[in-house]
């Protein structure tokens, strides 16, 4: 009997190519195309007056170069806005190259073509560009003011104003035995993949088709897009992502300029071309996230549960709004967490800066939500004198509540109901993970010793597997071999291994058997894309159908040749057998059957040929059914599924030099059941290091004209292995989504949410100091024991 | 005007190749460009975070803020020339797969090359020692977790294959 390899730690098989470096990248496709070089505006606000390429066209080497004036027809148009919502009233887009106006430092105004990177750099210092400068609008408090506009046309620089309640706020506000207001900011950072953004294509004259690779999260977006931008029908235009350098929320947004102009470039030029985003591009022309100030009103009893929840927030998209108000449409959903609160109101304002544009980034404005919540829960325990863990457990939703339905509007425009989670038990968990009742002891020693300690507390709740759908191909070739083709893609979350682990499970072959492969549109040209943590719930869940489907067919095709019932069959190790004989069939050998033909072209092949099988009085197809042993199906669930989690981080500061030190760090998590637990962990790792990173070093530092002063590793703080915590204690839980036939929830996103939120939890509690604010650093927090000692009138 | 080029011999992973590239060609591009060695990634171009780390006579340089004409006369020992003379497995490679230490895989070349050198100067790490050897490569994905577990283990299994 095959063993089960769901929830085991199966080793991936992607591994091996990535190690030996034999992985594929898309830089790494194409070695004899040309290469693009953009000139990108050095203003954060200017009117083009003149563009002058003359000097250009003369540079050898050098084999086109284009501005606005080159584009025609669609690629004329403004980039497509991808997700309209009713509320986005003032969407706007950028131009593939500018048009009259740049809006941010790093929008893409002309490109070069040529012979390489090189030529094509030396190139973009000949084109000369006119500027009309105009004034910059930076940060959320000038855009707000909106003394100035990021666009003549919007008034106030607000895209969007968007409202959502559940019950009446102001008055539980207003009735509750206690009230506290609160500020709360959380500050730009960026996903930053270590790989860029890249792009090859290819154009085919003799068979009049495009060949595009993108280091994207949607190949089957990126399709439509180049296909409509360009004129072409979209059976004419492959999209294909190779190995991916990691994408954590940045290469979902799409078409990049590059991403139409590269394919055009190929077409018009005849040669294929090929674009790759070097760092500082990455840092100034992708895009960023994170960034928004919070009001809160909330009122609440003397347990510490919250009656009335008020949240007014602004959330700075950026230049331009190509992927609409997913970020803030989260953040006023998902700030609940797991709690209920008696009448919730939320209200933002999604503001124009001239900055890089705004589009998720891992956690996608839940960790902004979670902060704003949690720090709220610290708020209300530290009012009433009350445990921190207590105050939330009061406020929990309980287990037997489920499914549990806010009475709001979530991101995919369905209701946010939650489907599963155990709230309660999960707190257990952390607190004995963390040792949060041992705390004031371990406190207490740390002090005998002249050290300053804090612990911090932090829970979400994530939605997960966001629809509309994904599919899923099994085909079982005569080899017995299973070729698995899903159409999202992969940028590292071992999608190869997981979904072979399903379909090796479900069919009753070997896991080796199984290949899979993802984000190429001539396998599988319907799907969306790989964000909100859904591939393992969408994919997952279509892959498993689709390999049941196959399996379905193969034990009916199987039946017939073994002159067996159904019922009585199994399949292991990719045999089908009748269950207590000797009597089987290879599914390599059911594959042959599945297929009749004329032509025999092997050994294996001579049992399928007219003469050797089949009623002679029947079609060799029957009615409704297919040659080749294959399933196809397709996922679609009603609404997302809800993961969910708590961190508990315990830090020392300095009392000198107000240096952050994480002792202890430790996640309770919910995902429902796992796949591939080493996967679910690595997941949770990489989450952490970036909530660290977002809580204590990460931040886009514009100047107040738009220029992004540490556009650069040297200068934007990622997290060595220096920065991170040498040990992260992980504990599961398993509440089983009812939505889907695994049983599964999305695990990408959850390991970075609460970061900042535990963090803030964590530095208050030590320093008995108020944290309003994240990132915080050391000089930050100095300033802040400053105040707090003039405040308190002492000498600073 | 044509760019003045120069005629090079450059080892690689114990096989000489013959280029011509203008002066300024960096060696990472002539390793991925030039030879089809496209195993070396470029992740900043500036030599923070290490993802272009090659080894030149068995010391980690970064291939980014090295010239091609500058590499004549040493032996460069990518990715590509870490596994075994029988196609198996290199000790680092072998042990950042037991260990999950990779997910994305584009850092990975260069922190594999990395610690390649510092088993060979380090053979038995503490993990605060294989946290050292790793300081100066960037990861975006595992939180270095699993990298930290994997030097530890690549050491363990250099040490079982010494006699190799």
């Amino acid at each position: 009997m095959t063993t089960k390899l769901m929830g085991t730690k199966v080793q991936r098989v992607e591994d091996d190519r990535l190690v030996r470096g034999t992985g594929r990248y898309v830089d790494d496709v194409a070695p004899d195309a040309l290469h693009v070089a953009v000139l990108r505006s050095p203003h954060a606000h200017a009117r083009i007056l003149s563009i002058d390429v003359e000097a250009v066209l003369d540079i050898e080497g050098v084999h086109a170069v284009w501005t606005y004036e080159d584009l025609d027809g669609a690629m004329a148009e403004p980039l497509p806005l991808l997700i309209p919502h009713p509320t986005l009233t003032h969407g706007r887009t950028q131009y593939a190259l500018a048009k009259d106006e740049v809006n941010y430092v790093g929008e893409a105004i002309a490109m070069v073509v040529a012979d390489n990177r090189y030529l094509a750099e030396d190139a973009l210092a000949s084109i000369v560009v006119d500027y009309e400068l105009l004034p910059a609008v930076v940060g959320i408090e000038t855009a707000r003011a909106a003394e100035r506009l990021v666009h003549d046309d919007v008034p106030g620089n607000v895209a969007a104003r968007m409202e959502q309640s559940n019950g009446d706020a102001a008055a539980a506000i207003a009735a509750a035995p206690h009230t506290l207001s609160l500020d709360l900011a959380i500050e730009r950072s960026a996903c930053m993949p270590m790989e860029g953004r890249g792009v090859v294509a290819k154009w085919d004259a003799d068979n009049g088709r495009l060949q595009v690779w993108s280091s994207t999260q949607t190949s089957t977006g990126v399709r439509a897009a180049v296909a409509a931008k360009l004129g072409l029908d979209l059976l004419k235009v492959d999209v294909i992502t190779p190995d991916v350098g990691g994408g954590f929320g940045v290469k979902i947004n799409h078409p990049w300029p590059e991403e139409v102009l590269v394919p055009l470039a190929a077409m018009r030029l005849g040669r294929p071309v090929k674009f790759t985003e070097d760092r500082r591009e990455h840092f100034i022309s992708s895009a960023h996230e994170r960034a928004q100030l919070h009001h809160v009103e909330v009122g609440f009893d003397d347990d510490g549960r919250v009656l009335g929840l008020d949240v007014r927030f602004w959330h700075d998209h950026g230049a331009y709004t190509p992927y609409g108000l997913i970020v803030p449409i989260i953040t006023s959903t998902q700030l609940l967490g797991p709690y209920k609160p008696g009448a919730y109101h939320v209200q933002f304002d999604s503001l124009y800066t001239n900055t890089v544009i705004v589009t998720p980034y891992r956690g996608a404005g839940r960790p902004q939500g979670c902060f704003v919540m949690e720090r709220t829960m610290d708020a209300i325990a530290a009012s009433l004198g009350k445990d921190r863990a207590e105050v939330r457990a009061v406020n929990f939703i309980q287990p037997d509540e489920f499914p549990y339905d806010h009475g709001l509007i979530f991101q995919d425009g369905r209701e946010l109901e939650y489907d599963s989670g155990d709230y309660p038990a999960m707190l257990t968990k952390i607190k004995d993970l963390v040792g949060w009742d041992e705390f004031e002891q371990f406190r207490a020693e740390m002090a005998g010793q002249g050290r300053r300690v804090g612990i911090g507390l932090a829970c979400y709740v994530e939605g997960t597997g966001v629809g509309p759908y994904e599919g899923a191909h099994v085909h079982i070739e005569t080899s017995g071999k299973v070729k698995v083709a899903t159409g999202l893609t992969s940028q590292g979350q071992g999608h190869q291994t997981a979904f072979a682990q399903i379909v090796a499970d479900e069919l009753g072959v070997r896991f080796e058997d199984v290949e899979v492969t993802t984000g190429d549109t001539r396998r599988m040209p319907y799907a969306v894309g790989t964000f909100a943590s859904r591939a393992a719930v969408m994919s997952g869940s279509a892959i498993h159908k689709a390999a049941k489907k196959a399996k379905e067919k193969a034990l009916r095709i199987a039946a017939e040749a073994l002159e067996a019932d159904v019922e009585d069959l199994e399949i292991a190790d990719g045999v089908v057998s009748v269950r207590g004989t000797d009597a089987s069939i290879p599914l390599g050998t059911v594959a042959v059957l599945s297929n009749p033909l004329r032509y025999a072209f092997d050994e294996a092949s001579k049992a399928a040929t007219q003469f050797s099988v089949g009623d002679p009085g029947k079609p060799p197809v029957a009615e409704g059914d297919e040659p080749g042993l294959e399933g196809k199906d397709f996922y679609s669930p009603p609404r997302s599924t809800f993961a969910s989690g708590m961190h508990a981080v315990i830090v020392e500061t300095d009392p000198d030099t107000c240096e952050i030190k994480i002792l202890k760090y430790a996640v309770v998590h919910d995902c429902g059941h796992l796949i591939n637990p080493m996967i679910v962990e690595g997941q949770i790792h990489g989450g952490v290091a970036q909530g660290v990173g977002g809580a204590l070093y990460e931040r886009m530092a514009y100047d107040e004209s738009g220029q992004l002063l540490n556009a650069s590793f040297m200068d934007f703080l990622m997290p060595y292995v220096t920065e991170v915590p040498t040990s992260i204690d992980i504990d599961h839980l398993e509440t089983p989504s009812p939505l889907n036939p695994l049983g599964i929830k999305g695990a990408g996103e959850a390991g970075v949410i609460p970061g900042s939120a535990a963090f803030a939890a964590a530095i208050e509690d030590a320093e008995r100091l108020s944290i309003t604010a994240m990132p915080i650093s050391p000089s930050e927090l100095f300033a802040l024991r400053q105040a707090a000692s003039t405040n308190a009138g002492e000498t600073p | 005007m044509t760019e003045k080029t120069h005629e090079l011999r450059l080892t690689v992973n114990g096989v000489t190749h013959e280029l011509t590239v203008p002066a300024r060609r960096l060696l990472s591009d002539a390793l991925r460009h030039d030879l089809g060695l496209t195993g070396t990634h470029v992740g900043c171009e500036h030599g923070v975070c290490g993802a272009c780390t090659v080894l030149v006579d068995g010391k980690p340089m970064r291939s980014c803020l090295m010239f091609a004409v500058s590499a004549v006369d040493v032996e460069i020992t990518t990715v590509e020339g870490l596994a075994h003379q029988d196609g198996s497995l290199g000790p680092v490679q072998q042990a950042f797969r037991e260990c999950h230490g990779l997910q994305c895989g584009f850092c990975t070349p260069g922190f594999l090359t990395t610690i390649t050198a510092g088993i060979e100067e380090n053979p038995d790490p503490t993990e605060d020692e294989a946290r050292d050897m790793i300081a100066g490569n960037l990861c975006r994905c595992t939180g270095y977790q699993n990298i930290v577990k994997a030097v530890c283990r690549a050491a363990e299994l250099k040490a079982q294959g010494a006699d190799r």
